[in-house]
C-alpha cells in the first residue's frame, strides 16, 4: 500500500509540543500526560496506541478541551491548524468542538441520545455552529448518512438509535463527526465494540474520508493491526509519555524500544504459530508514582545502570525516534562513555 | 427449558394485566372527573348558583338526583361545578410544581458544587414545613384567592419534583451522550433542553399524575378552611364545610362532596400506580 507522505506546504492540523498534563488528586500530583510531542498534518491517519491508562484518551480530550475539571495543562502547547489554541476560554473552545475538530467515541449506542432521532443529532451540529434551520440540517443529516454508505438514508434518519446495528450507529456518529468537514477528526477506539467485518468496514469508510476531503485523522486504539492496516504514522504511548514515534513501516520494520518490541510480540499472528499467548509482565505505573528514571524500567528486559535517569527521544532512523538508552548503546557507546 | 420459557411468558401476561386493570379503573374515574369539569354546563341539570327557597334542604328525588342545600340549591350541580375548580386548580399547582421542580432539580444537578448545595437546602427547607401549614401560611401572606390558592399548592409541590430532577439528571449525567453532546459544542442551555430534559421527563410525569390527586385535597382542605374558593362558588372543600352544619338533617350535603373528592382522588392515584408500574423495568419482567 502507498503511504502518503506529510505534505508540509500547509500547517498542521494538529501539532502538540511538550504538553504535560497534571492532576491533583489525594495521592499526590498526578502527571498523566508528560512531554508529549505529536504532530498531524492534513491528509495523515496518524495512531496512538498503548495499553488503558497510558494517557492516549487524556491526550484528545486536552486538546478538545474537555479533560476533567481537576486536570489542568501544566505546560506545553496545542495548535490546531497554526492556531494556539491551549489557553483558549471555555467558549472559544466550544466553537471549535464540532465544527473544527470533530470526535468520534468509542461505543456509538451509549454516545447517542436514546430518545432523539438520528436525523435530529446528525443534523444537531450544523444547527449549533451555523444556526441552520431543522429542516435543512435534517435534510442535510440524509445527504450525511447516505456519504458513510449507510442503506435507505430517508427512512433511516427517522429511525431512534436503538433500531441501528452497532456499525450503523458508528456510521451515524462518524456522519456527525463530517457534518461540518472539521479539519481534524479523533477516532477514539472507534471500532473495538464492532465485529471484526464490520471493523473493516468503518476502517474502509475512515481512509475513504480521509482521501475524498483530506481530513487529517487521529486514531487512538490498543490494537496493533488496526494501526498497520490504517495508519501512516504511529506514536506508542506509555504512562503518560510517548515512548517511540514514527512512520508506520519503519517503526513495525525496526521497532527500537523494548517496550514497541513487546507489544509486537504479544499480538498474535497466523503466521507466527505461538505455543502461548506472551504478555508483558508487570503494570503500567500510577500516574502519581512514576519513577525516577525510564517509566517502562520496570518491566524492561534489557534493564541497566542508564535507565535512572529518562531518556530523551534519540534518532533510530530518519523521522524515526524512541526514548530509549539501548539506542546510545549501540550506536555511540564510546560517546556515552566519553560524557559521562 | 421449553416450559420454562412458557412460564415466564405467561407471568409476563399476568403482570400486564395488573398493569392495566389500575390504569384502566383510574384511568375511567380520571375521565369522568374531567369530562365533568369541561362540559359542567351541559352535564349539569340545573345553574349550581341558583337559588330556589321553596325546596332547600330536600332529600334526594327525581327532580333534584343527590338533594338540594340550606338555600335550595341542587347539590349535583355543585358538586359538577366543583370539579371545574378543582380540576384547574390541580392543572395550575402540579404545572407550577413541575416546571419550577424541573428546572430547578436540573439545574442544581448539572452545575453542582455550591448552586447544588443551596438549591437543595432551600427544598429541604420548604419540605419540613407540613404542607397544608405551608399552604395556609402562604394564603395569609399573599392573600385569599384561587389563583393564590393554585399557586401556593404548586409551591408545595416544587421539592418534591426538584429533588425527583435532580435524581433522574444525576443518572443522566453519567450517560456517555452527554460526553459527547460536549464534543459537539453543545453549550449548557442546550444539554439540558436537548439531551437531559427528554430523558428526566417520565417518571416525572408519572410524579404528576400522583401530585394531582393530592392537590385536589389541598385544594379541598383550603377551600374548607376558608381560603380557597370563596362563596358562592362551589368547590367540594367548602360544600363539605356547608355540610358540616346540617350533618343530621341533611347528610347528602356532607356525603356528596366527600364521595366525590374521594373518587376523584382514587383516580388519579390508581393513574399514577399504572403509570408507575407501566414505566418501571423492574415490574416488566
Amino acid at each position: 500500500m502507498v503511504r502518503t507522505h506529510r505534505r508540509k506546504d500547509r500547517p498542521p492540523s494538529l501539532a502538540i509540543d511538550r504538553l504535560r498534563v497534571e492532576i491533583a488528586t489525594r495521592r499526590g500530583l498526578a502527571r498523566v500526560i508528560d512531554d508529549v510531542s505529536l504532530e498531524v498534518w492534513p491528509g495523515e491517519i496518524v495512531g496512538v496506541i498503548g495499553e488503558s491508562g497510558s494517557g492516549k484518551t487524556m491526550t484528545a480530550l486536552s486538546l478538545l478541551g474537555l479533560m476533567p475539571r481537576r486536570a489542568k495543562i501544566a505546560a506545553g502547547e496545542i495548535k490546531l491548524g497554526g492556531e494556539v489554541i491551549t489557553h483558549l476560554p471555555d467558549a472559544a473552545r466550544r466553537r471549535l468542538r464540532g465544527s473544527r475538530v470533530a470526535f468520534i467515541p468509542q461505543d456509538a449506542l451509549r454516545a447517542l441520545n436514546p430518545v432523539l432521532r438520528v436525523d435530529l443529532q446528525v443534523g444537531e451540529p450544523a444547527n449549533i455552529h451555523r444556526q441552520t434551520p431543522w429542516d435543512q440540517a435534517k435534510a442535510r443529516a440524509v445527504e450525511l448518512l447516505r456519504a458513510v454508505h449507510l442503506k435507505d438514508p430517508e427512512q433511516r434518519a427517522r429511525e431512534y438509535p436503538h433500531q441501528f446495528s452497532g456499525g450503523m450507529q458508528q456510521r451515524a456518529m462518524i456522519a456527525m463527526g463530517l457534518a461540518l468537514e472539521p479539519e481534524l477528526l479523533i477516532a477514539d477506539e472507534p471500532t473495538t465494540a464492532l465485529d471484526v467485518t464490520v471493523q473493516a468496514q468503518v476502517l474502509k469508510l475512515l481512509r475513504e474520508i480521509r482521501d475524498s476531503h483530506g481530513t487529517a485523522i487521529l486514531f487512538i486504539t490498543h490494537d496493533l493491526g488496526v494501526i498497520a492496516e490504517l495508519c501512516d504514522w504511529v506514536y506508542v504511548m506509555y504512562a503518560g509519555a510517548v515512548l517511540e514515534q514514527g512512520p508506520v513501516e519503519r517503526l513495525f520494520a525496526h521497532p527500537a524500544h523494548p517496550y514497541t518490541q513487546m507489544l509486537l510480540r504479544a499480538t498474535p499472528t497466523v503466521r507466527t504459530v505461538q505455543s502461548e499467548l506472551l504478555s508483558i509482565p508487570g503494570q503500567i505505573p500510577q500516574p502519581f508514582e512514576l519513577p525516577a528514571g525510564c517509566r517502562f524500567a520496570d518491566r524492561c528486559p534489557h534493564r541497566f545502570e542508564h535507565c535512572a535517569s529518562e531518556p530523551p527521544h534519540l534518532q533510530v532512523e530518519a523521522e524515526h525516534t524512541a526514548r530509549c538508552w539501548l539506542l546510545t548503546e549501540s550506536i555511540t557507546a564510546a560517546t556515552a562513555v566519553a560524557a559521562s | 427449558m421449553i416450559s420454562a420459557a412458557v412460564g415466564s411468558a405467561g407471568h409476563r401476561r399476568r403482570i400486564n394485566w395488573r398493569r392495566w386493570r389500575l390504569l384502566a379503573i383510574g384511568g375511567f374515574l380520571v375521565a369522568i372527573v374531567v369530562f365533568c369539569a369541561v362540559f359542567a354546563n351541559f352535564v349539569a341539570p340545573y345553574s349550581p348558583y341558583d337559588l330556589d327557597v321553596a325546596s332547600m334542604l330536600q332529600g334526594p328525588s327525581a327532580a333534584h338526583w343527590l338533594g338540594t342545600d340550606e338555600v335550595g340549591r341542587d347539590e349535583l350541580s355543585r358538586a359538577i361545578f366543583a370539579a371545574r375548580i378543582s380540576v384547574e386548580v390541580a392543572l395550575v399547582a402540579v404545572g407550577v410544581g413541575l416546571i419550577g421542580g424541573t428546572i430547578i432539580g436540573i439545574f442544581a444537578a448539572y452545575f453542582g458544587g455550591w448552586i447544588d448545595l443551596a438549591l437543595m437546602r432551600l427544598m429541604e427547607l420548604l419540605f419540613s414545613f407540613p404542607a397544608i401549614l405551608l399552604a395556609v401560611i402562604l394564603m395569609a401572606s399573599l392573600g385569599t384567592s384561587i389563583l393564590n390558592a393554585m399557586l401556593s399548592i404548586g409551591i408545595i409541590f416544587i421539592p418534591g419534583f426538584s429533588r425527583l430532577a435532580r435524581a433522574a439528571t444525576n443518572d443522566v449525567l453519567r450517560q456517555q451522550y452527554i460526553d459527547a453532546a460536549r464534543t459537539i459544542g453543545m453549550g449548557d442551555a442546550r444539554i439540558m433542553m436537548r439531551e437531559i430534559l427528554p430523558n428526566v421527563v417520565t417518571p416525572l410525569l408519572v410524579e404528576a399524575a400522583v401530585a394531582f390527586a393530592y392537590a385536589v385535597l389541598l385544594e379541598s382542605a383550603l377551600s374548607f378552611l376558608g381560603l380557597g374558593a370563596q362563596p358562592p362558588e362551589p368547590s367540594w372543600g367548602n360544600m363539605l364545610n356547608t355540610g358540616r352544619g346540617f350533618m343530621g338533617q341533611a347528610p347528602w350535603l356532607g356525603i356528596v362532596p366527600g364521595m366525590a373528592m374521594f373518587l376523584c382522588v382514587l383516580g388519579f392515584n390508581l393513574l399514577g400506580d399504572g403509570l408507575r408500574d407501566a414505566f418501571d423495568p423492574h415490574l416488566r419482567e
